[in-house]
């Protein structure tokens, strides 16, 4: 995989899109593997229900890890300099998640060629789940 | 209740994390990763890599890998069944592999309330570092609902 050129890219421009899978509760039981992360928020209805809501939810940390394959797949990974998500929304059970990044600013940050980037975790509908933003360097 | 803000400041307890190639395997299967770098370690050796490549998000799962990972919340007498994350984020100096040793280092940086305490946040920012060597940071806002 090779660096996209700076010069080639302009704001506004978008990267290649990522769409998952539905999140399922086992994609939920296997980040929970993976991740290490098994708060019953994320594996166990009867706590969720005992807390006032309705089911079991994914992980923020899941859309920021599909966001983190966006960029992945568009440069290799030494290329990201910073990443940041804030969670809006909750992601439930049965949600595909449509990931997309664009170029928002060009710059210039301790003598390397850098792009920010915004990127969203939306639903199939459009909402956000999770809004992000992201530092990469380029050729 | 308001959490006291006496613990802005606090030290997380330190810990240190064994990266196995293991994890990441499980990892990459959970959240639809193909590319090889990130759960095989013979790819990873022919990409010229020493161990699997840690995803980009990797570190905040190795900084809960404690057997209290929100030890600090239970310190401020938080409800965490009434726990959401609100922000997360990183800054990458050095990629890290299975076969490494990290270790965590954290502290608590700021606790703020918005609509009148309805709901609380919880910053907390964590230096990683390897033989001594800052490899990467994060900073992650926890919110606890009333």
């Amino acid at each position: 995989m090779t660096l996209p050129s700076f010069d080639a890219l302009n704001v506004g421009d978008e990267i290649p899109s990522l769409t998952t899978e539905p999140v399922s509760r086992l994609t939920l039981a296997l980040y929970a593997t993976g991740s290490g992360d098994h708060h019953p928020l994320h594996l166990d209805q009867d706590y969720v229900r005992s807390k006032g809501m309705p089911d079991v939810f994914a992980h923020g940390m899941l859309g920021m890890a599909y966001l983190g394959r966006l960029l992945t797949q568009w440069v290799p990974q030494e290329a990201i300099r910073s990443f940041g998500v804030r969670f809006t929304a909750i992601t439930w059970v049965g949600e595909r998640m449509v990931c997309t990044g664009k170029i928002v600013e060009k710059i210039e940050q301790d003598g390397e060629k850098c792009v920010r980037l915004e990127l969203t975790c939306a639903n199939e509908q459009g909402e956000a789940k999770h809004k992000a933003d992201a530092v990469v360097v380029l050729a | 209740m308001l959490i006291d803000k006496k613990h802005i400041g606090m030290k997380v307890p330190p810990h240190s994390v064994n990266l196995t190639a293991w994890q990441l395997k499980w990892f990459a299967k959970a959240t639809g990763e193909t590319n090889p770098i990130y759960f095989d370690e013979e790819a990873a050796h022919k990409a010229g890599l020493p161990g699997v490549l840690a995803p980009p998000t990797f570190f905040f799962c190795m900084d809960m890998d404690k057997e209290h990972p929100f030890d600090y919340l239970e310190t401020m007498e938080c409800d965490l069944g009434k726990m959401l994350h609100g922000e997360q984020s990183f800054n990458y100096y050095k990629p890290i592999y299975s076969g490494d040793k990290l270790d965590f280092d954290g502290e608590i940086t700021d606790i703020y309330d918005k609509k009148n305490g309805a709901l609380q946040f919880v910053v907390k920012e964590v230096k990683v570092r390897r033989q001594g060597e800052v490899v990467g940071d994060l900073r992650s806002v926890m919110v606890i609902r009333a």
